[in-house]
């Protein structure tokens, strides 16, 4: 019997993967294809103070080993969250996570406000490294200042386990990490998508309505592996490993290179059924080097 | 919504039908009761494993169902690598499909409506097992195909088995000559017009719909990635906000749609 369990903030995981906000819906959509209460958790789609429609059409394009996204956060508000869908999935056996998204500040608060009083949200990962949103976004995540700032109001207010899920479109990731661990945040996560632009060389145009998108995918791995060694060895709060994650190999890089707990994004796409996949693939992979604890080979490199 | 299911298919047979197209028949290899809840207008989802270039799966409509011999077809346009990727396997290889998707065609209508089923390109691929359906309801369906020439016009001979086939041709190869909106049977008494093809031909028909006050349904195929209504890539603005072609389409109500 293998130990997969870690703990982030005061969430404890029964094993390290959780599925990344945006590509797993609210959980409930891939209820077909595996059972939700064998993951450690999963992170709902970033979820804002007032209902948003996204950018226009087309907000996808498929890339070499990825896919660029420009969707814009849409999703219909904190409200209706709280209303209709929290009812409906608050019963699964696992840790379910809120992404908060906002345009300011006050945004971010209201929505944290609003779902600290959920019994069955232990914490939420805040999202300051969303590319496709003309206000608040990434505009808070690309600067160590503006991080820090988001992360410490945030702070003030919200006394569950706090995640911040930090842009990798930054010169320096070690210093982002650092601002937001300062100032109190429980865990941060990392990748979000690297900002992309991909051309229709055929009409001339953009293959996006928005120009630029999100990449994500395969394709970033290698990048989202080394921004997620360079933060897990710039602070002592755990870290969450995300970029391009398909199987337990990849989790395992993630792992190794200091990540608590891994996030699966793009892959859910492809196979709904990966995230269990994953966790049955790390357990093979301990019994197999003889590792009874995974925390054994968390951040050996 | 019916149950989702990722399952391997066996490919019984395929079938080239011109250089474009090809003709899929696939067997379930696993226990799955899902056949017999398939809606006209459902589609899967392709995982696409022998091309380099293709990281997505392919979404392809359902063409044609048989529940007893548990065989999905479908007809394929070889669009890009991933299409082609494909169509290149042979008798005897494996699909991973997650099926079926989407929420297909409404077929509770009167009896004694007259109907139409629209088709051009592989737009025509979900008419048949609709046809079918309609059919086996008591209706009369007609279609209405369109194409280029004499020689893109596909299954012909399937429709015909059906249902009265009313033909357009941009040559005038076959049946009436020019756009298949402005055939001479859009012009008579219709209840209700189903469609799918390219966007312009069923804009085309939603115009003439509105206009007529004929009841219309069509099918798009807005670009989608996961086909679960998770990730919002795939979404069409409506009446009642974006919603997701994946999920909670890819058939709309024409009164559904801003067009």
């Amino acid at each position: 019997m293998v130990d997969l369990s870690v703990k982030i903030g005061e969430l404890n995981l029964q094993n390290p993967v959780l599925t990344a906000s945006g590509t797993f819906g609210y959980g409930e959509e891939f209820s077909d294809f595996i059972d939700l209460n064998k993951l450690g958790g999963f992170i709902v789609k970033g979820t804002t103070l007032e209902p948003r429609q996204g950018n226009a059409y087309p907000r996808m394009v498929e890339t070499p080993s990825g896919m660029l996204n420009a969707v814009g956060l849409q999703n219909k508000g904190v409200d209706y969250f709280i209303d209709t869908i929290y009812p409906r999935i608050k019963n699964y056996r696992t840790n379910i996570i809120v992404n908060v998204s906002g345009a300011s500040i006050d945004d971010y608060i209201a929505v944290a406000e609003k779902l600290m009083p959920l019994p069955n949200i232990p914490a939420i990962e805040v999202n300051i490294s969303c590319p496709n949103v003309k206000q608040g976004g990434m505009a808070f995540g690309t600067s160590p200042e503006g991080a820090a700032e988001v992360t410490r109001r945030l702070r003030e207010v919200y006394k569950k386990t706090l995640i911040v899920k930090l842009s990798p479109n930054v010169t320096d990731i070690s210093s982002i990490a650092k601002a937001v661990e300062n100032v109190g945040a429980d865990a941060i996560s990392l990748v979000n998508t690297f900002m992309g632009m991909a051309i229709d060389v055929e009409r001339r145009r953009p293959y996006l309505s928005t120009i630029t998108g999100g990449l994500s995918g395969p394709a970033i791995r290698p990048i989202a592996v080394r921004m997620v060694w360079q933060a897990a060895h710039s602070v002592r709060i755990p870290v969450i490993g995300l970029g391009g994650i398909m199987n337990g190999r990849d989790a395992l890089e993630f792992l190794m290179a200091g990540a608590k707990a891994i996030q699966i994004g793009t892959a859910n796409f492809i196979d709904p059924a990966v995230t269990i996949k994953v966790v049955n693939e790390l357990e093979d992979y301990c019994q197999r080097h003889g590792i009874s604890d995974i925390k054994e080979i968390i951040g050996i490199i | 919504m019916s149950q989702k299911n990722i399952s391997n298919f066996i490919i019984k047979e395929s079938i080239s039908l011109t250089d474009k197209y090809q003709l899929m028949i696939l067997e379930c290899t696993e226990e799955a009761k899902a056949f017999q809840d398939i809606k006209p207008g459902q589609f899967v989802q392709i995982r696409v494993d022998n091309s380099h270039h293709t990281f997505l799966r392919r979404p392809i409509s359902i063409n044609d169902v048989d529940i007893e011999n548990r065989t999905l077809t479908l007809l394929i346009r070889k669009a890009g690598d991933g299409t082609k990727a494909i169509c290149s396997l042979s008798q005897g290889d494996t699909l991973n499909l997650i099926w079926p998707l989407g929420n297909g065609f409404s077929v509770d209508i009167t009896p004694a409506s007259r109907i139409i089923l629209m088709g051009g390109g592989v737009g025509v691929a979900p008419l048949l097992y609709l046809g079918k359906i309609l059919r086996m309801y008591g209706l009369k369906p007609e279609f209405l195909l369109g194409a280029q020439s004499s020689d893109d016009l596909l299954l012909l001979e399937k429709f015909k088995e059906i249902g009265t086939v009313h033909i357009s041709t941009d040559d005038g190869s076959l049946g009436e000559k020019g756009l298949v909106t402005r055939h001479s049977v859009l012009s008579t008494h219709i209840d209700k017009i189903y469609c799918c093809g390219p966007l312009p031909m069923m804009k085309g028909v939603a115009a003439l719909c509105k206009s007529n006050n004929i009841d219309c349904e069509v099918s798009l195929e807005n670009v989608m990635a996961c086909g679960v209504g998770a990730c919002l890539c795939c979404v069409e603005p409506t009446v009642k906000g974006n919603r997701c072609v994946c999920t909670e389409g890819p058939v709309f109500n024409i009164n559904e749609l801003l067009w």
